[in-house]
């Protein structure tokens, strides 16, 4: 549990606040209440001291006169009281000769009695103690209410010896003792409320105090820090374009703002690594190098040319000059070559509707179709988005699309219908490998061997003495792989680069699925790919595409209900030169068809029954 | 007064004006030159010459001007450009605008021989086939009718869009006439990429001198015309039809076509 709490700063937060909140609040409390129990017993004692030099004032007159019935009527009616317990007077021997309570009249008290301890612990009684020593607190009883005692001592003064009743004697210094006891039952109740007050407050602060500070950590701390933790780890599996939500004005929104700029300049150095930008600069140098070149060359072409054709009696100089002829051409063609890869043939993309392109191209194609009094039904999602791709390209999709939908259709009689919609797809069976890289950059991809008319990715397989190819499917999670090689025991194993041999086994990797080994390999700007090593297994995992979830595309559809294709001519289709329409085709139109949609990064595929109809399905990604 | 003037140069660069003089000489024309924009134009305004041969980036004024300079004063003489290869979208562009043919740098003396011999021969090909009549010689009746998807980029080759989004390219009757007669026909390979406005095929004419056929669009060869190659008389015969040299996919078709002029427009 506390290494579970370790990773986690805000529950850290949390606690450590919440038990400083306890400790502090709690030690006020206990020094509150027991301040507040000190100091009403302290009242008390002051009260009853009070009340005890009272009784004592009032029972001196009395008492010099040895008016016994008198001091007895007063100590009665002092004693009435419900707050006193008792009042009673202690001759120096320790007999109660007054007192509130007639039953203890006459009684003796025992020295060893708490009454009496406080000064004749000692052995010896003590003449004078200060008040907080004359004080005690007992119970009467183990079950009664606590009560507080005060014993004044009585001292003895001139009049006192010198009466004429002779009762005391010069030498005694303490004539009796004064015993006021007071009950507490009222003020330990009144002490129990007051405790129980406190404490009631004291939780009730903690608690508020903790779920403010719980509140506030979890909104301040806690939830921007995983905000930023889930993007760290986007980021960290190839999706540049994630970025932090909003998060506030403070540091930690500073920190999320600062991390998009981050993640934005990373994506901007990568695109800029890879395309216009660093395409165009180069376009500009080599352009400008051309341009300067150009015409020297010029010179010692013609020149050169004009001198070879001069020289063709002369065998001797005529050789030496074909060859200045001919390195002078091969010069030029760099030139030519290093403007062709500058050289930048851009589709025309833009952001726009394509439900308008699908309208315009229905237009283009409609008295060609309705010629044929064929039914047209359009299908088209009004909210859908636009998208970017390029007007011309895709309206020269359609129309295709729409007059082989038409020629299929025989007799004239048939539907063609045409729908739009927006779909969310997870990555699996849709994400297409493009490039795969060994680790030292040698391309897997392959053109030799197509797996459903894209190239695959073509690995070596070695095992014990044997090895042989396996061309995985780019498509990830279709796994539709095709294999030369069969390995004896898969355990042994190892998946290597066609190239340069190096392993791509993941060494301390394991499959989820089956935990036996793995191999991976890098797609540029995409991440690593892996995926399981045994056969029948078949687990893969693309980290950059699962982490940017299920993505938006863009279905449109064309369907007829003409004869549609058979089951054998169906994975050919969009192979260049092939037909199913005898002499009157050139069977390119799909395959110019295919290659619009994969310069846009979407997929085109088809199903069809023959004798029903066929349908012809593209999708275009969002962004 | 006095022989008229073959051909005017005008480039900025020495060298440039020098090679195309020395061989323009030694094949027995006479030539002139210019420096820079205003004094060509001032001497094509004076004199009549038979072609000028025109770099298409000059200080102060481009190739462009120059023609719609010459088109203002009313100067009908032909005009080739010559042009780096950074400047071959200009060029494609010249040949929209009025220039006859153009020539990239660096160029062999055949390859410079060659174009001034097809300019001088177009102005006498060029004004027969406005006027729709036929001309003496072997050569096919002119005014060979071509359908409206027609493009042609200048007066050099041709481009078709078929239904399929296939294009079939071919070169146009005029430049035939300034070739001819065809001896043979070189064609690139199969799956060769085509780029708008270089050379993409040759054309050897029986004075023994090779002329470049420009590709009128950019795009992966797919088809040959296998029999021109046997039977080059074709070309002559049937140049839009029967004729054509390739089928491409192309890459740019819509951007480009642009830069090409129908033939709709010339009808």
């Amino acid at each position: 549990m506390f290494a579970r709490l370790s990773t986690k700063i805000g529950l850290k937060l949390i606690v450590i606040v919440g038990v400083t909140t306890i400790i502090t609040i709690g030690v006020y409390a206990y020094f509150n209440i027991h301040s507040q129990r000190d100091n009403l017993l302290a009242e008390v004692e002051r009260h009853a001291m009070q009340l005890s030099e009272t009784v004592r004032n009032s029972t001196r007159y009395d008492m010099l006169l040895n008016q016994r019935e008198r001091i007895h009527i007063i100590i009665n009616d002092i004693g009435s009281d419900p707050a006193i317990d008792e009042v009673r007077v202690l001759n120096k021997e320790g007999k109660i000769i007054y007192s509130s309570r007639k039953e203890s009249i006459g009684r003796m008290v025992d020295k060893q009695a708490e009454s009496c301890y406080g000064c004749h612990a000692a052995g010896k009684p003590l003449e004078k103690l200060p008040i907080s020593q004359r004080t005690r607190i007992f119970r009467i009883d183990p079950d009664s209410a606590r009560a507080l005692g005060v014993i004044n001592p009585i001292y003895t003064e001139r009049s006192c010896w010198d009466a004429a009743c002779h009762a005391h004697s010069k030498q005694q210094q303490v004539l009796g003792v004064l015993d006021v006891t007071i009950s507490l039952a009222d003020v330990d109740e009144r002490i129990r409320a007051s405790a129980f007050q406190v404490a009631i407050f004291a939780i009730s602060v903690i608690l508020v105090a903790s779920l403010i500070i719980a509140f506030f950590v979890n909104r301040w701390v806690s939830v921007p820090v995983h905000a930023l933790l889930d993007a760290t780890k986007q980021v960290g599996g190839g999706n540049l374009g994630y970025t932090v939500p909003d998060l506030g004005k403070d540091d930690i929104g500073m920190l999320a703002q600062s991390f998009n700029t981050m993640t934005m300049k990373l994506s901007e150095a990568r695109l800029q690594l890879f395309q216009s930008d660093k395409m165009a600069s180069l376009g500009r140098l080599a352009a400008g190098i051309a341009h300067e070149i150009n015409n020297p060359l010029t010179g010692v072409l013609t020149y050169g040319s004009f001198l070879l054709k001069r020289t063709e009696n002369n065998p001797e100089v005529h050789e030496d000059l074909k060859v200045v002829v001919r390195e002078t051409i091969r010069s030029r063609e760099i030139v030519k070559s290093l403007l062709d890869f500058a050289r930048q043939s851009i589709p025309k993309k833009s952001l726009s509707d394509i439900n308008e392109i699908i309208t315009r191209s229905l237009a283009v194609v409609e008295h060609q179709l309705s010629m044929k009094s064929l039914k047209i039904v359009r299908n088209l999602d009004p909210q859908l988005p636009k998208i970017t791709f390029d007007p011309n390209q895709m309206q020269q999709v359609f129309v295709n699309l729409l007059v082989n939908a038409a020629d299929a259709i025989e007799d004239g009689v048939g539907t063609v219908t045409i729908s739009s919609s927006l779909l969310r797809l997870s990555p699996q069976g849709i994400a297409h490998i493009k490039s795969a890289r060994c680790p030292r950059g040698h391309e897997l991809i392959t053109s030799d061997f197509k797996i459903e008319g894209i190239p695959s990715i073509r690995v070596k397989a070695r095992c014990g003495g044997d090895e042989g190819f396996i061309m995985l499917d780019p498509i990830y999670g279709r796994k539709r792989h095709h294999f030369e090689f069969e390995a004896q025991d898969e355990e042994k194993m190892e998946i290597v680069c066609p190239d340069c041999g190096i392993s791509l086994m993941v060494e301390h990797g394991k499959c989820e699925v089956c935990g036996g080994r793995i191999f991976s390999f890098a797609v540029p700007t995409q991440g690593d790919f892996e995926a399981c090593i045994r056969k029948d297994c078949g687990w893969q995992r693309w980290t950059a595409v699962d982490s940017a979830g299920q993505k938006e595309y863009v279905e449109l559809s064309v369907a007829d209900t003409g004869m549609g294709i058979s089951k054998e001519e169906l994975p050919r289709i969009f192979e260049p030169f092939f037909t199913t329409k005898g002499q009157k085709g050139t069977g390119l139109g799909l395959a110019v068809i295919w290659g619009i949609i994969d310069n846009h990064n979407g997929t085109i595929s088809v199903e069809s029954e023959i004798g029903h109809g066929t349908i012809f399905r593209i999708r275009l990604p969002l962004q | 007064m006095g022989k008229r003037i073959d051909i005017l140069i005008i480039d900025d660069e020495q060298v440039v004006r020098d090679a195309v003089s020395r061989i323009c000489k030694a094949g027995g024309l006479t030539i002139e030159t210019a420096g820079d924009a205003r004094t060509g134009l001032a001497k094509v305004q004076t004199n009549a010459y038979r072609l000028v041969v025109c770099d298409v980036m000059l200080p102060e004024l481009d190739g462009f001007h120059i023609l719609d300079a010459m088109k203002h004063a009313g100067v009908r003489t032909p005009l080739i450009m010559i042009t780096g290869y950074s400047t071959m979208q200009n060029a494609v562009n010249a040949l929209k605008n009025g220039a006859i043919d153009f020539i990239p740098k660096p160029f062999t003396a055949d390859e410079i021989e060659s174009a001034v011999r097809r300019g001088l021969r177009y102005q006498k090909f060029a004004h027969a086939g406005a006027s729709g009549g036929s001309q003496k010689g072997d050569v096919s009746n002119f005014s060979v009718p071509c359908p409206a998807n027609y493009y042609r980029l200048g007066n050099l080759s041709w481009a078709h869009m078929e239904r399929t989004g296939t294009g079939l390219i071919g070169v146009t009757d005029l430049f035939l006439k300034t070739v001819s007669p065809v001896d043979k026909i070189e064609l690139l390979d199969m799956d060769h990429d085509l780029v708008q406005g270089t050379a993409c095929a040759t054309i050897t004419s029986q004075d023994h001198l090779s002329h470049d056929i420009l590709s009128p669009l950019s795009g992966r060869i797919i088809e040959r015309n296998e029999p021109l190659l046997s039977r080059p008389e074709t070309l002559e015969k049937d140049p839009y039809f029967v004729g054509w040299l390739y089928r491409i996919i192309p890459t740019d078709v819509t951007y480009e076509l642009k830069q090409l002029t129908s033939y709709v427009q010339d009808h």
